[in-house]
């Protein structure tokens, strides 16, 4: 399908597909069993400009646009989801300021994460607060010019690979929701350590920590916008970065269906590729067209935040939501395709359904996103 | 570093298609890719150029299309693109291409290095850097995979061979040739794409040149193409066995009557 795209978003979408092909494609397999942070491609995508496409020119990023950001995503993750996901995640790190910093905030952390010489990671979740962020119990007290962090957060992408870290605290218990504030955290942070990397079922190129805060002193220059603002800061980066998961759920699909296209077309049986059966061909016909759906879905949210929409909630969580359903659903049919030859670690194709169950759990699980689809129909009928 | 890279514009497969008439390349179709090994050579020069700045100049020989090789060099890393494009240079052999490209090359100024690729995937006569060099009277090093030590006035390089490898120490300027041992060449980042998108390349014909007509194009080349053909496989042969002496004497014998036949 011709999505129309311009010359600028052909050519971002063409070098993300170089790097792809070239850089990660290769290494995917190697990455998903050692999972060492994958370092030298993360550099190969800072030198072609890939990580400018989230920050403004003003600060060293470089036609930046969603769109693009989706774009890029998308072709990394038809190579691999994992390694994708350290890229996407820093994204999701680097937002906050994007939208959130001052002047000075913006200079001294978007250069270095426009380039990829630094990567971001974004920590909300704690143990006692996933799907219910409200929870948390990390604290941040104000002490003249500092600010004091105590707690501990868990399963954050980037964790421990990641110098700029923007970390959600109370600041003020009393206030509930609106007690909450986003700051800037440095790695090397006294105070700041890291717990153990988490064994992954997928996306295991990544690296998922425990961020621990002992007393860790913080100037106050680094809190983003103003106390009491945390939870506004976390919503307003989902509404713009779920398009970039929902991005990469439907490169990973994108990726599967490929690879069983061209398994079904060399797989001889009954004296024929078994592509030239009914069965087959009616199961691909529905995983190309659930994905062209969830494409249409995620670039049209894409465009829409690039447009100035004030409130793309609802359009962001239908992305979200839908790509990472239509990606369990196609890698699960594109692994059956294979046969035998799917459930063997060999064969690639396992490997793509084990990415792609995290993009319905994670930046807010599909159950949390049907809740905030339902609420804003609601609400939008109720005018 | 002033550095000039003389690249090629080549089909993608190595299927060569050879127009039976004329005996040329038949390039219509088929996809166009920058010559591997001048991959190579124009990410050396980008490197260098990042050591001691200056300006790369890239430079090919060929149809209106080979626009595309010079703007893909330019996203890698080179400043300016030069095409030496005339019907009148169609048709050349290595030597009336080299002829051509260094005439190009007296064209362009002062500089200090050239570098080239070892060979074109579709010649693969690896003639073309040699040639330059002799036309413009300055040394060459062959088959370079690697520079030990550069200055703006000399440079030392590891010249691979056969066997091992030479160290060889040449004055500037110079023409290197290299091979893919030297580096791995980069992808191009985003802002060089949007550079090469909008750059200017000079085209360089005839007219500009005043190059010896004699020389240029099929009738300044010595050699023709007179057939391309993939030579029929060899089947069967036969298989000697036993003790190695008594192979050896076995073959020789062989050989023998086949000499005498």
């Amino acid at each position: 399908m011709d999505y129309l795209l311009t010359e600028e978003q052909k050519m971002v979408k063409d070098l993300a597909h170089k790097i792809a092909e070239e850089k990660i494609r290769p290494q995917a397999a190697k990455y998903d069993i050692s999972e060492e942070y994958p370092w030298d491609v993360l550099k190969a995508m800072g030198d072609s400009d890939m990580f400018g496409l989230f920050i403004p020119e003003e600060y060293g990023g470089f036609a930046n646009s969603t769109m693009n950001l989706c774009l890029a995503t998308e072709e990394f993750s038809r190579a691999c989801g994992g390694i994708a996901v350290c890229y996407a995640a820093s994204a999701l790190g680097t937002i906050p300021i994007v939208l959130f910093g001052t002047d000075e905030q913006k200079k001294k952390y978007l250069p270095d994460l426009a380039k990829g010489k630094k990567v971001g990671a974004f920590a909300i979740t704690e143990p006692e607060a996933g799907s219910d962020a409200s929870g948390i119990k990390t604290t941040a007290r104000k002490e003249g010019d500092y600010y004091i962090l105590n707690g501990l957060k868990h399963f954050i992408t980037n964790g421990g690979d990641a110098e700029t870290n923007v970390v959600i605290a109370m600041t003020d218990k009393t206030k509930g929701a609106r007690g909450a504030s986003a700051f800037i955290v440095e790695k090397g942070t006294p105070g700041f350590t890291f717990g153990k990397k988490e064994d992954k079922f997928g996306i295991r190129a990544s690296s998922t920590r425990e961020l621990i805060f002992t007393d860790c002193k913080i100037p106050a220059a680094n809190l983003l916008a103003k106390e009491g603002m945390g939870f506004i800061v976390t919503m307003r980066t989902f509404d713009m970065s779920r398009p970039g998961v929902a991005a990469q759920a439907l490169g990973i699909a994108q990726g599967a269906l490929e690879l069983a296209v061209k398994y079904v077309r060399e797989r001889v049986q009954f004296g024929k590729p078994i592509s030239s059966f009914q069965g087959i061909q009616w199961m691909l016909a529905d995983m190309a067209t659930e994905i062209e759906a969830a494409r249409g879905l995620v670039y049209s949210t894409a465009r829409m935040v690039d447009a100035g929409c004030k409130d793309v909630s609802k359009e962001s969580a239908m992305a979200k939501m839908f790509a990472s359903d239509v990606a369990m659903k196609v890698t699960v049919d594109a692994l059956q395709l294979f046969g035998g030859y799917g459930y063997m670690k060999d064969y690639p194709i396992e490997k793509y359904v084990r990415d792609a169950k995290i993009t319905q759990i994670y930046e807010g699980t599909n159950q949390v996103q049907r809740g905030i689809i339902a609420l804003k129909i609601i609400k939008e009928m109720a005018k | 570093m002033n550095i000039i890279v003389c690249i090629k514009q080549v089909p993608e497969t190595t299927e060569v298609r050879i127009n039976p008439e004329t005996n040329t390349l038949m390039r219509e179709g088929v996809k166009a890719i920058i010559n591997p090994f001048d991959m190579y050579a124009i990410e050396e020069a980008v490197r260098l150029k990042e050591r001691f700045g200056g300006k790369i100049s890239v430079l090919t020989m060929g149809p209106p299309q080979a626009d595309g090789a010079l703007r893909e060099a330019i996203s890698m890393g080179a400043d300016e693109g030069y095409l030496v494009c005339d019907r009148a240079f169609a048709g050349s052999d290595t030597w009336a291409t080299s002829y051509t490209l260094a005439g190009a090359i007296k064209k362009l100024g002062d500089y200090d290095l050239i570098i080239c690729g070892k060979q074109a995937s579709d010649g693969d006569t690896a003639q073309v850097g040699p040639g330059i060099s002799t036309h413009l009277n300055i040394p060459q090093v062959t088959y370079v995979k690697k520079v030990e030590e550069a200055t703006l006035k000399s440079m030392r390089v590891e010249r691979m061979l056969e066997e091992g490898y030479e160290i060889i120490e040449t004055p500037l300027p110079a023409l290197l040739t290299v091979v893919k041992e030297i580096n791995e060449p980069r992808i191009p980042s985003l802002k060089g794409l949007m550079r090469a998108k909008s750059a200017k390349i000079t085209m360089l014909t005839q007219k500009e040149l005043e190059l010896d007509p004699q020389q240029i194009g099929l009738c300044g080349s010595p050699t023709q193409v007179v057939k391309i053909f993939t030579p029929t496989p060899r089947i069967g042969g036969q298989i000697l066995s036993g003790e190695i002496p008594d192979i050896a004497k076995h073959l020789v014998d062989l050989i023998k009557d086949e000499v005498n036949s």
